[in-house]
């Protein structure tokens, strides 16, 4: 019995949002009379963390610490339309909506404060901690609070915005599938290090080390949760996963976690990442979305690092035990290509 | 571990924010950890009803007789629902962006057309009277002959999973079986390579694998209202799609979700509100009703299995110069939305290299399994696993190390892409060249040099010209027959073409008529 080592590598694009466009988000948001914000959505939180992004992205636009807001989303009787929390669109389409709702807001905001400072709106700037002051003179200041209670209850103004964003609907040309899929697309390369026993034909991770480009990191450690959870949600698409053993014969489908495999913790392996930031010109703040396109380098570059180790291509996933052990057999024993 | 590389494209960003880019803790991060975020199923209601779902045992199957009358007497049970129940018992989820045709009903009625189809719904006091009424549901099927390979599918006698589509594809403006990509000219590219590689890949359909299973809480409000509590991760196009089936106005539904146990894609079907909204409208109660694991797995719609062929040509520096797809997304049963995903596909062609030449079909086929869905990546994950492969073979082919091989090939800013459109923004080559140091992969200093921002443009942004008619016709016939090698990286050494002169481009092709079936951006209007 030998263990062989190999390396593999695969770099990825993918498309941000809803493939030809058309597929709107709105958002609103508003203040209660203690200057204290809420983003009304449709938009789902999956467990990606949604509600977050859109919130520093609400906190920032506004000038407010990030505590000042909540998003408040998915009721449809106060959240507006969403198409909802998929093709990698929740970051880049609710984001902008949210951005374009807090920038009104904010108008609002500055005009009452100019107001009870008694200055052009124009000349005032946000700390980000809750003041409002004339630029060049820190102390000439107001409290977002003590802006909100004058807007309410002496100015008779809604601190409030509307936002919508939509990219417009591309058409298709039958003939040759000319189209305007996307606006911006988010980059990947990932390389994979595997061990692979040539007499059982099972696969072992060994690491990761992958570099992701993602228009800007909005927040690192919900970047960094997508980025390790999809890695290993595409290792676990290569190598165990499948409702149809005998595919495309559907019979012997797994019917619970039991005979369904997935990965456990005794199966993982470091996986260093790199963020890059390019950022997209019509993303919020530049984001794309790391969503989706994460899983998917994985499964390519674990199945080129197989072949790096034992000179066998398996072209039909997911890579058993079997498939593998077959291959090593088919072609009279492993064959380890040059180490890279 | 996770490091940001604020070095690279620093001079395309503002870096002076002040919360964007940090890592404020979640604001639901308190209630996930300690249990008590809300999800639907939280919602325990006075009175609740559970619906349990009764699914066709075969994999087609025409339906005789379904007797459901001891079922009506069993002990506790509230209501049996029939598709003659259901108001509206055809729609598909695309409809909504009016693309596609209504193919598939919520309970079955004459037919079958996959195992777990559903028929009959029971609602009764609890899962398990639910259970017992449903054992003594007689359903009799004439089976009838079933196809599960997407290339027996598309054969001339296969039977037909879904009259709706005779042919068992879908159809692509009203005229094609499957989704066009045409670039330059592919057969030209092959005959002027090097090496022309030739393979095969087949995907496995997955389960989204979500901690909380598809379900949903209807429950009859005030003035006529329904409040529904729902696992959907996109919930207008659930509201909408309800309103649909049952009939009746949009807003006489008030849908509260948002907080999701995973999604992956698997919850975008509106699979279980419409008949929990119409249990709950049948009997004035609540109604529950929530996929098992064994369901979620088997009959909630996986990720579907692509098959995907790739011929390439590569010359003996490393360029590829031409790429020819042919893709089989296995849509099960019903469209739902693979139809949407090959399109998506087509448009990811070739994946992010400039590849002069490119010729792609992408085909949507019906068989009798689980209808698929959406998820991660869809569309698109299948094809790079294939590009990638393929990638791989072409370095090896050629003596190139992979990541030199992939940054020579990379698109960059200015290049024209298959779809007719420029690259802008690319960051392939860096991505590349960044992984290569993490990993302590030497690269040679050309390559390391490379940038997005570089060399980009010129020639490479140009359209290149069509192929011939005769050529067009004479590689359309022979696509079909096409015959997959099996042995690995086998690599077939074609002579070079004489070189032809370039014809006068054709007539561009008409925009679509007014009406024809396309994406909408008018989400709620059903038909324009």
């Amino acid at each position: 019995m030998t263990k062989h080592r190999g390396r593999g590598i695969a770099s990825i694009n993918y498309p941000i949002g809803m493939n030809l466009g058309g597929d709107p988000s709105q958002a609103l948001v508003h203040s209660n009379p203690s200057g204290k914000f809420t983003v009304s959505l449709s938009s789902i939180d999956l467990g990606q963390g949604m509600k977050s992004v859109t919130r520093q992205i609400c906190a920032e636009t506004l000038g407010v610490p990030v505590e000042d807001v909540y998003v408040d989303t998915a009721d449809s009787d106060t959240g507006p339309h969403c198409m909802g929390s998929f093709a990698s669109r929740a970051t880049h389409r609710v984001g902008n909506a949210v951005m374009a709702a807090a920038k009104e807001a904010r108008g609002v905001m500055m005009e009452a404060a100019a107001e009870e400072l008694e200055v052009n709106a124009a000349d005032l700037e946000t700390d980000g901690r809750g003041n409002i002051h004339i630029k060049g003179a820190p102390h000439r200041s107001i409290s977002t609070k003590d802006v909100a209670i004058a807007a309410q209850f002496k100015q008779g103004k809604t601190i409030s915005g509307r936002g919508i964003f939509l990219v417009p609907l591309s058409d298709v040309d039958p003939e040759t599938g000319e189209m305007s899929p996307a606006t911006c697309y988010a980059h990947a390369c990932l390389v994979a290090e595997v061990e692979v026993d040539d007499e059982t034909g099972e696969v072992a991770m060994v690491r990761m080390d992958s570099a992701y480009e993602l228009g800007r990191a909005l927040n690192p450690r919900l970047v960094e949760q997508q980025l390790v959870g999809g890695a290993w949600m595409g290792v676990s698409h290569a190598l165990y996963e499948t409702t149809e053993p005998y595919y495309p014969d559907s019979s012997h489908g797994p019917r619970d976690f039991v005979e369904y495999l997935m990965p456990g913790p005794g199966d993982i392996c470091p996986h260093d990442i790199a963020v890059l930031e390019r950022p997209a010109a019509d993303g919020p703040f530049g984001a794309k979305g790391p969503g989706e396109m994460c899983a998917n380098p994985a499964l390519p570059a674990v199945a080129n690092a197989i072949f790096n180790a034992v000179g066998v291509r398996i072209d039909e996933l997911p890579i058993t035990p079997e498939k593998v052990l077959r291959a090593i057999k088919a072609q009279g024993g492993a064959r380890s290509q040059p180490r890279r | 571990m996770l490091e940001l590389r604020k070095d690279i494209f620093a001079d395309e960003r503002d870096d002076n924010l002040k919360e964007i880019g940090k890592g404020t803790q979640r604001q639901d991060m308190l209630g996930h950890v300690t249990g008590t975020s809300t999800y639907f199923d939280d919602h325990k209601l006075q009175g609740m009803l559970h619906l349990k779902i009764v699914r066709s045992t075969h994999s087609h199957a025409r339906l005789r007789r379904i007797d459901t009358t001891d079922a009506e007497r069993s002990p506790g049970v509230r209501r049996i629902i029939r598709g003659a129940d259901v108001p509206r018992n055809l729609n598909t989820l695309l409809s909504l962006i009016n693309f596609g045709i209504d193919d598939e009903p919520t309970l079955a009625v004459d037919k079958v057309r996959y195992t777990g189809e559903p028929i009959v719904a029971v609602v009764a006091d609890s899962p398990r009277e639910a259970y017992e009424a449903m054992a003594k549901i007689r359903i009799d099927y004439e089976a009838l002959p079933t196809v599960f390979d997407v290339e027996e599918a598309l054969k001339p006698g296969a039977p037909v999973v879904n009259e709706t589509y005779p042919k068992n594809t879908f159809t692509y403006y009203d005229k094609y079986d499957h989704q066009k990509l045409r670039f330059g000219d592919v057969e030209r590219g092959f005959g002027e390579a090097d090496h022309v590689l030739e393979q095969r890949y087949q995907m496995s359909p997955i389960e989204h694998a979500p901690t909380e299973t598809n379900g949903s809480i209807a429950a009859p409000d005030t003035n006529g209202r329904y409040v529904v509590y729902t696992s959907t991760q996109a919930l207008f196009f659930s509201v909408d799609t309800c309103a649909k089936i049952l009939d009746v106005p949009s807003n006489t539904f008030h849908f509260i979700g948002g907080t999701v146990g995973g999604g992956f894609g698997g919850k975008v079907d509106t699979i279980t509100e419409p008949l929990a909204i119409l249990g709950a409208m049948l009997t004035g109660r609540p109604v529950r009703y929530m996929l098992g694991r064994e369901e979620e797995m088997q009959y909630g719609p996986p990720r579907g299995a692509e098959r995907i062929y790739i011929k390439d040509g590569v010359m003996r520096d490393g360029r590829v110069v031409a790429r020819k797809v042919r893709a089989y997304f296995d849509s099960g049963a019903y469209t739902r939305l693979s139809s949407y995903a090959a399109v998506k596909c087509a448009a990811h062609l070739p994946g992010p290299y400039t590849i002069p030449n490119v010729y792609g079909d992408v085909y949507c086929v019906f068989t009798n399994r689980t209808p698929a869905t959406a998820m991660r990546g869809f569309g698109v994950t299948a094809m790079d696993f294939a590009i990638e492969c393929q990638m791989d073979k072409l370095a090896n082919l050629v003596g190139m190390d992979p990541m030199e091989f992939r940054i020579l090939n990379a698109y960059r800013d200015g290049d024209m892409k298959a779809h007719r459109r420029e690259a802008k923004n690319t960051a392939l080559i860096e991505c590349v060249q960044v992984a290569a140091e993490k990993a302590k992969w030497p690269l040679r200093d050309e390559f390391r040099r490379a940038s997005s921002r570089k060399d980009g443009g010129g020639s490479r942004a140009a359209i290149p010209p069509p192929p011939r008619d005769a050529d067009a016709q004479r590689v359309a016939a022979s696509q079909q027959r096409t015959t997959y090698d099996r042995a690995p990286a086998a690599a077939v050494r074609e002579a070079p073409a004489a070189s032809q002169p370039s014809p006068p481009p054709p007539p561009r092709p008409q925009a679509p008529s007014h009406g024809a079936t396309r994406f909408s951006s008018v989400f709620g209007t059903r038909r324009r």
